[in-house]
Formats: structure tokens, sequence, C-alpha cells
């Protein structure tokens, strides 16, 4: 599944700010940001989106098991 | 910049563009908000909270503009709302970042993967953030100063503080221990905030 590391398709984007001189970290950096790209999706987040598909647009049924003191809209 | 505020509720072909579109820019959401705040699990809470947020704002999506662009900026803004409330403040836990620094295992790159998310860690938020736009996600600058809602030359001049922050970290291999939270630096994108929540997200006014 991680066979490519540098080449991988996904976005095109990524190379804009790319300079020519950059420290060895740079590249460092946008592994680490691809390695989290690359994950596997949990499954909270397809449940999350597959709700999306039956609530017309009201995200506040239930949705997400967070505790935050969310402004609970009535 | 939004000027079609009144759009009708979207069509349920527009709603699966917009869905699909969203479901696609998850990923990187996931990998901003962990850069962001560090931690997975909050990481991903918030994703979640900015997911919640973007499919009940989809009317005030352009479509055809940036998904990953607009899903930033709710996720920056979830971050910072959370922040504000202390939920992140302060929490940075050594056991937690340790794990988080070996969780991009399986790679036997020369630069470790680890010291390299540690160093980004101890960054002030804004520059972290800064470059984690510009450096990681690959937006340019302009791209980055709409994200922020602050001015390009501002977003240039945290992104080169940044750079030379890591330079002088990975070079000396001088990484501090733990991660230096400043109040200085949170209070300046808190009161960025203010300004993209009073709707002049693009080039904000610094007073």
């Amino acid at each position: 599944m991680t066979s490519s590391k540098k080449h991988e398709p996904g976005t095109g984007e990524g190379t804009k700010s790319g300079k020519a001189k950059d420290p060895e970290w740079a590249n460092g950096l946008k592994q680490l940001y691809d390695s989290v790209v690359n994950e596997p999706l949990p499954d909270s987040f397809k449940s999350l989106l597959d709700q999306f598909d039956d609530t017309p647009r009201k995200p506040d049924s239930k949705s997400a098991e967070r505790s935050s003191g969310e402004e609970s809209s009535s | 910049m939004a000027d079609n505020k009144e759009r009708p509720e979207r069509t349920p072909s527009e709603k699966a563009d917009f869905k699909r579109e969203l479901e696609g820019v998850v990923p990187h959401l996931r990998a901003f908000a962990r850069g962001l705040c560090g931690r997975p699990d909050m990481a991903d809470d918030l994703v979640q909270e900015a997911l919640l947020k973007a499919w009940a704002a989809q009317e005030r999506f352009e479509p055809g503009t940036s998904m990953r662009a607009w899903t930033f900026v709710i996720l920056r803004n979830a971050y910072l709302t959370d922040m504000r409330r202390n939920r992140f403040r302060g929490e940075y836990d050594e056991n937690v970042a340790e794990r988080i620094l070996t969780a991009p295992a399986g790679q036997e790159e020369p630069i470790h993967l680890s010291d390299m998310h540690r160093a980004l860690l101890t960054l002030p938020p804004e520059r972290r953030e800064a470059l984690l736009l510009v450096g990681a996600g690959g937006f340019s600058y302009e791209e980055a100063a709409n994200i922020c809602g602050c001015a390009v030359g501002t977003i240039k001049s945290r992104v080169g503080r940044a750079r030379a922050a890591l330079n002088s970290m990975l070079a000396d291999g001088d990484i501090p221990q733990r991660a230096i939270e400043d109040e200085g630096a949170h209070r300046a994108i808190l009161e960025e905030l203010d300004d993209v929540a009073a709707g002049n997200g693009v080039a904000a006014s610094k007073s």
C-alpha cells in the first residue's frame, strides 16, 4: 500500500513551493504530512460521511459522540 | 470574494459532488490537523468537527474553488476555537508525543521524521501552521494567507522564521524536549480568528 514514497499520484499539488535549495528536512516535512494523508481512513470517518447521505443538511443529530460543549441548536 | 451568499439549497447532484469532494480532502484535513495539534486523537476529533461544519455550510462553498483550502479554513477555525477553550493549551504530553512521533513508521529516511515532528511541535502555532500549509500542504503563500486570513507578507515571514528555526534545530540536533506553547503567539492567531469570524477573512487588517 505504501509502495511509492516519492511519486504518489493523489493530489497533484505539492511542488509549487518546492525551492531548489530546500534543506533536507523540507522533504521530511512533506513526508510527515503525506504519511498521514496515506493512512487508511478510520471507520469513524466513513460512518460520519455516510450519515451525510440521509441527513438533509443538519449536522447535529447525534452525529458524533464528541462531548464538546457545542452550542446545542434546538 | 464570496458573493453568492444567497445560493438556494443544493440539488441532490450538487450535494453528491460536494460530498465526494469533501470525502476527497479528509486525508488532507487529518494531516493538517495532526500537524496543528500534534495529537492524533484530538486531530481526528477536530476533523470530524470540521466535516460537520463544512457539510452544514455547504451552500457557502463555491463549486470549482479549492475544497481543500475551504475546509482548511473551517478546520483551522475549529482548532482555534477549541484552543481558546483551553482544550489543547498546555496539554502537551511527553508520552503521547512519543507515540505520535513513532506513528508514521515504516520509513527509514535519513531525516528522522520523529525529530522532524518534534521540532515542528516546538514552533509557535502560527508559524507551525504557516509552514504546514506551505511546506507540507503545498499551498502557495497567497493561498495560505487566505486560509489564515492574514497578509501574504505575514505568511512569508512566518514561514521564513519557521524554516530558520527548524534549520537550526535539525542541523544542531538541538530539539527542545517540550513544545513551547507561547501565549503571545496564541493571542496573535486568536486575534486573527476574530477577524476571520468578522468576515475579514482575506487580508486581515493588522491593528
